[in-house]
């Protein structure tokens, strides 16, 4: 059930693209053609699901304050959590190379096609993002951490391929000549995320409210327990 | 700008406007977006992006020539986990509920692609003096998006500027609020920011038409 939830919410709920904004780069210079996007997406599912457990176990067995405690007793007061973007990092810049020449090999014409991009993949925010993520979140087990690696994978990998299919089709349409390309990839991709706001109530019932994006909310929900407490007033 | 030749002076000032790095070179969205619904953490993440971006592009330039090309990408993130690092540390030393605002945001900045960009673009071809000039202009064009999109955001989204509220009080009725002014939460969501780049990207290609895309 556990590792259910976890599934639904970093896909649609907590989506890569639409709720945190991560990957846009790529998001926005790879959707012009769905082969091409159904390519990268492919791959970021790929390197996420090795990456985030991988990154993972560093954070268990290295970093967290107290992580090293396995080596001995003398070793439980050492936080080394402020290394963890340069493990992180490290990390993914590896496996991105690793992937590279395994793509290289078996699938040529991928390679191609992916180009430039595959390298940049180890740039993409919502790599980094996944594992920084898994991180603040506390997941709790190597098992959740691979789960929530390929489920914000597929999220992003749903997100670039239903903008590359929109935008494929947008060609045909008279589109204003100073919001041509990324002007209109921008709006659109804020018609989706309202989409996809309201996936918010699935998990929860829509009962309580829902958490993700803390940046965001912090204030509106500040602003909202004002107007809640309000309105009781004004109802006693 | 007597201190500095024309040439010189274009590197600073072509990437506020017509090479803008949001919205000509499409990098660094994420945390364009991500982070403007204050204008406050929209003014420190751009300083942050300032310091990383100069201070990198002068330290690959100097390194340009010792590099492996094979593994020039892996020492420029070592080089830019660095820098956020010490910005992360600075931040949590002395802006310990900005750099929870920011969460995960701060070590973002090392895969924001303007700096990995402009990194590949420029400091790997050109002097350290130039190159500390292109980080400078680069992550002001950054600012200047951030900056706009962060001040939209929060005055339509709760009314505030930097935290002062600037139309009046919401709950006791004055200023703009008495005439039945309602803030717009909706623009401190995260598709809003979304929309309002798209529409500075708008504005600035209606002004300018040679940058207008054929699809």
């Amino acid at each position: 059930m556990e590792h259910l939830e976890l599934f639904f919410k970093s896909i649609f709920i907590d989506n890569m693209v639409f709720a945190t904004f991560l990957g846009m780069c790529s998001y926005l210079a790879v959707s012009k053609k769905v082969s091409t996007a159904v390519g990268l997406g492919a791959a970021v599912i790929f390197v996420m699901a090795i990456t985030v457990p991988l990154n993972w176990l560093l954070d268990t067995y290295l970093l967290k304050d107290g992580a090293l405690a396995w080596l001995g007793p003398e070793y439980a007061s050492y936080d080394l959590s402020f290394l963890s973007f340069i493990m992180f990092i490290a990390t993914i810049a590896t496996m991105v190379q690793l992937v590279e020449i395994v793509v290289e090999k078996f699938s040529p014409a991928l390679y191609d096609s992916l180009g430039i991009f595959l390298p940049l993949i180890a740039v993409n925010c919502a790599i980094l993002g996944g594992s920084l993520f898994m991180q603040s979140r506390e997941i709790q087990s190597v098992g959740l951490a691979f789960n929530y690696g390929v489920s914000s994978g597929i999220g992003f990998f749903l997100a670039i391929l239903a903008i590359a299919a929109i935008r494929e089709k947008i060609r045909y349409s008279n589109v204003p000549p100073a919001l041509r390309g990324l002007g209109i990839t921008f709006i659109i991709t804020g018609l989706m995320a309202i989409g996809f706001m309201s996936f918010g109530g699935m998990l929860t019932g829509g009962d309580e409210e829902e958490k993700p994006a803390q940046v965001e909310t912090v204030q509106v929900s500040v602003e909202q327990q004002t107007e809640i407490a309000n309105n009781t007033k004004a109802v006693e | 700008m007597g201190l500095l030749s024309k040439k010189d002076a274009k590197l600073i000032t072509d990437p506020l406007a017509d090479n803008n790095p949001i919205t000509i070179q499409v990098l660094g969205i994420c945390s364009a977006l991500a982070i403007t619904a204050e204008l406050e953490a929209s003014i420190v993440m751009s300083i942050a992006v300032l310091f990383v971006l100069s201070v990198g592009n002068v330290v690959i330039s100097l390194l340009r020539n010792i590099i492996p090309s094979k593994i020039r990408i892996i020492v420029q993130l070592i080089v830019v986990a660095t820098l956020v690092i010490i910005v992360d540390l600075v931040l949590k030393a002395f802006a310990y509920e900005l750099s929870k605002t920011l969460s995960v945001f701060v070590g973002l900045i090392i895969t924001n692609c303007i700096i990995m960009g402009r990194f590949e673009a420029f400091a790997l071809a050109n002097a350290p003096g130039k190159a500390f000039l292109d980080g400078i202009g680069n992550s002001l064009g950054y600012a200047v998006i951030l900056i706009i999109v962060g001040f939209f955001r929060e005055l339509l989204g709760s009314g505030t500027l930097l935290g002062i509220q600037v139309l009046g009080d919401p709950i006791e009725k004055t200023g703009v609020y008495a005439f039945g002014y309602e803030n717009n939460g909706f623009m401190l969501l995260a598709p809003m920011a979304l929309v309002t780049v798209g529409i500075i990207i708008w504005v600035q290609r209606s002004r300018n038409t040679a940058l207008v895309e054929d699809h």
